[in-house]
């Protein structure tokens, strides 16, 4: 079947989508009118269109009706593109030429008055079919793979994600930006529902991904910027000076143990202090130390020096410089975590006013055995025991008005765990509880939440809090009962606030660098929330752990696992098929005047010599691998020389006539 | 003119303002049904051809949406649109329509609610200017 001959066959598939389409949308009116077009030798109408028997229809009707192409008017292109593209190549089409007309997103869930959406529908249907007509016939480009992954992020998701890959026998390179892998998990205590040692069960991974062949561990690290496309992308990483020659290094502990410099740690939530030249904690991987250079006395007044002197292998390098290398890369996995809410903004708490108003990866560093309190609770003011305890759950989280409007899913379990952690410690405490709603939706964690409550007797108020002040020794929280209409106040020793949690530092850039989307919160947003959630729009760039949305970690470990297991399944092919619908140089047409290879953002166009007719002429020629389609030389080419693939202007100008006749 | 509905033809970038009007019916937003999005892979790919084209058979208004600055799927194609879309105001208005007529507006695939408020207050400013002058007669 010649598919690009002058008299198209083409058939349209108007889909009911149950009710999604159908209750709004006349769709049979659609079918009429659409079958009333020229060329148009079909339009017929189903309940399902994706769906087998949908399917099957069409391929029956491709064979019955002799159809040269393809339109179905159903949900949003981004969905079900594929699905019909496939299923039309399989009845002998030509998958280009088989087109989507969204009638759904962009018309039925948009529009209330049944005839106005007809008519839109019927608009939109009527430019895919004008686009259709002058669709071509198109084979995929085919591009070598470069197999080696790069993973963002070197907190549980990423590791596992690294380790995945690395053990599929792919080269993987684990960027952080810290010193140390290990990220937030590093830093809690024990984990629910099983309250296993957080320590106890990563830093085995921590090492593993150490000592991996195929893992090359990037830490004290960042992403400077991304190139290139699925398969060939060039990363720059920018090594940031640890000045400490770590190939020398032994961490023997001599510099820090030395350092006269002393700052609030990081990793001990600031209830300790740590040295200017530090590790950030002990179980560190790589357990190599970085100078702080804003806090070295060295660096910042010219004095001191002591690390130098005590290193007795001669490992520090206060000259070291940063380093940016380039890494040739065919997936990328974002793996960039989150952080807690600032505690500062919650001012009706006293957050960042009151010493013994804490956030709950505070209390983790007090709960930790390898935390400064060695898992004693005291009160960080002055040190005392603590007898009476408040948590807060939903700080910040499901406050449209002030805060986060999302929920943030983790702390309704840990506030669980920490009430019960809690009352192992201090028997004759009392552990308060006040919630919204309790959400314990997981393997095991409804059964944990009672025995909170049941066996440790944690007491549970359903209300929110609505301020905490300090009266002497005293952190006074008010709440109210909602279950009782009371009015609730409890003197407390100290308050922990189980913090909102937000994308980490920096998600923006990162963003920005790699060319994918952030959802309205500022989390990482997948190709489509159900059917492809650990994918980004962008192909080849895939998503692990909290950056994407609020986690906890057996659900950071499943997504690592499955974005691994896509960047495994590309790496299975050698060669990647690229869409086709990308630029064309009409060489007979293009006068070499070069707009083009000046405004082309990915260097796919270049300037040649060739000879025509016996004279010597200048035009673009365009490397197909390159070229990503976006059309920006099309739309500045003075000829018309360049035209997109199944874009072209004339397509577009028939396009725009149909909608406005 | 009470029944005038404005016609406006809304080129949406794949990457950004597509996504953020799927996400508008994903949503079950409501608005008004004038818009009919065509969609192009890159704000940048719509040739100032295309807007004067659509001028000139009676949109009476054409929108343009394309990514955040910086957020560019291909890099700059939304800054090479900005430029574009300045001139296109200053020649339309030479052709007699008001630039009005013509809005350039960044819509991220999280903006649903947006790419709504953008839809209706352009059918609302649209309406206030009346049909395109250029309009052929019926």
């Amino acid at each position: 079947m010649d598919s690009n001959s002058s008299s198209p066959r083409v058939g349209v598939f108007v889909c009911h989508c149950g009710s999604n389409i159908a209750g709004t949308v006349d769709v049979e009116k659609v079918a009429q009118e659409i079958s009333k077009m020229e060329g148009v030798a079909y339009a017929g109408t189903y309940i399902y269109m994706c769906s087998d028997p949908g399917q099957k229809l069409m391929r029956e009707t491709i064979e019955k009706e002799k159809l040269d192409r393809v339109v179905v008017a159903a949900c949003s292109p981004t969905l079900h593109e594929k699905t019909f593209q496939i299923n039309s190549k399989n009845a002998g089409l030509n998958p280009y030429q088989c087109e989507i007309a969204n009638i759904r997103e962009h018309c039925s869930w948009v529009h209330e008055d049944n005839k106005k959406a007809t008519e839109k529908a019927i608009k939109i249907t009527k430019s895919i079919v004008e686009k259709v007509k002058e669709d071509k016939s198109l084979t995929d480009i085919e591009v070598p793979i470069t197999k080696k992954a790069i993973v963002i992020g070197g907190g549980v998701s990423g590791i596992q994600a690294a380790l995945d890959i690395a053990n599929g026998g792919y080269k993987t390179y684990l960027i952080e930006k810290d010193s140390s892998i290990g990220g937030k998990m590093a830093k809690l205590s024990e984990t629910f529902p099983t309250l296993d040692c957080s320590q106890c069960i990563l830093t085995p991974k921590m090492v593993e991904a150490s000592n991996h062949p195929n893992i090359e561990l990037m830490t004290y690290s960042e992403v400077e910027s991304v190139s290139g496309y699925v398969g060939n992308f060039k990363v720059k990483i920018k090594k940031k000076p640890t000045s400490v020659n770590w190939d020398l290094c032994t961490g023997c502990g001599d510099c820090y143990n030395k350092c006269p410099a002393k700052v609030p740690s990081e990793f001990q939530e600031g209830l300790s202090k740590r040295a200017a030249i530090y590790i950030p904690f002990p179980q560190a991987v790589p357990n190599k130390p970085v100078i702080d250079r804003e806090n070295c006395l060295y660096y910042q007044k010219g004095i001191c020096k002591i690390c130098e002197k005590v290193c007795k292998i001669g490992a520090i390098d206060f000259d070291m410089k940063e380093d940016i290398v380039e890494i040739d890369t065919g997936a990328i996995v974002v793996a960039t975590g989150y952080r807690e809410y600032p505690l500062e903004n919650l001012t009706e708490y006293g957050g960042g006013k009151y010493p013994n108003v804490i956030s709950g990866l505070k209390f983790e560093r007090l709960l930790s055995a390898s935390g400064p309190t060695g898992g004693q609770i005291i009160r960080p003011s002055d040190g005392k025991s603590v007898k009476d305890i408040v948590f807060v759950q939903c700080a910040g989280s499901r406050d449209i008005e002030e805060h986060k409007p999302y929920c943030s899913k983790i702390c309704c379990m840990y506030t669980a765990k920490h009430a019960m952690l809690f009352k192992h410690k201090v028997h004759d405490g009392n552990a308060y509880v006040f919630y919204i709603d309790v959400r314990t939706a997981g393997k095991d964690y409804e059964e944990f939440y009672y025995r909170t409550t049941e066996e440790d007797h944690a007491l549970y108020t359903r209300g929110k809090v609505s301020k905490i002040f300090e009266d002497g020794e005293k952190v006074v929280v008010w709440g109210v009962d909602t279950l009782t209409g009371k009015k609730v106040e409890i003197k407390a020793d100290l308050a922990v606030l189980a913090m909102a949690i937000e994308p980490s530092v920096g998600i923006k850039e990162l963003q920005q660098k790699l060319k994918i989307s952030i959802d309205e919160n500022g989390f990482l947003k997948e190709a489509h929330p159900k059917l492809r959630p650990v994918e980004s729009m962008t192909s080849g760039i895939f998503f692990a752990g909290a950056a994407q949305g609020p986690k906890d970690i057996p659900e950071s470990v499943s997504q690592a696992g499955a974005a691994a297991s896509k960047v495994l399944s590309m790496f299975s092919s050698n060669m990647l098929h690229k869409e086709p619908l990308i630029c064309e140089i009409d060489e007979d047409v293009c006068s070499g005047c070069g707009v083009c290879i000046a405004l082309c953002p990915y260097k796919a166009l270049e300037a040649e010599i060739t000879t025509k007719e016996g004279k010597e002429v200048k035009r673009s020629k365009l490397n197909e691998a390159l070229c990503q389609g976006c059309g920006t030389c099309s739309s500045a080419c003075p000829s018309g020389a360049a035209t997109m693939r199944n874009d072209e202007t004339k397509n577009m100008f028939k396009m725009i006539e149909v909608i406005l006749e | 003119m009470e029944n005038y509905e404005p016609k406006i033809i809304a080129f949406l970038c794949k990457w950004c303002t597509y996504a953020g009007a799927d996400l508008a019916g994903v949503s079950r937003l409501k608005f008004s049904p004038n818009a009919i999005p065509i969609r192009v892979m890159c704000s940048g790919r719509v040739d100032p051809s295309f807007i004067l084209d659509a001028f000139s058979k009676g949109a009476d208004g054409v929108l343009v949406g394309g990514c955040h600055p910086g957020d560019c799927h291909y890099a700059q194609g939304n800054y090479k649109t900005l430029r574009r879309v300045k001139l296109l105001k200053a020649l339309i208005k030479e052709m007699g329509l008001e630039e009005e007529r013509l809005r350039l507006e960044w819509i991220s695939a999280s903006e649903g609610n947006k790419f709504k408020e953008v839809v209706n207050d352009m059918t609302i400013k649209l309406k206030e200017l009346g049909p395109s002058p250029l309009k052929k007669e019926e």
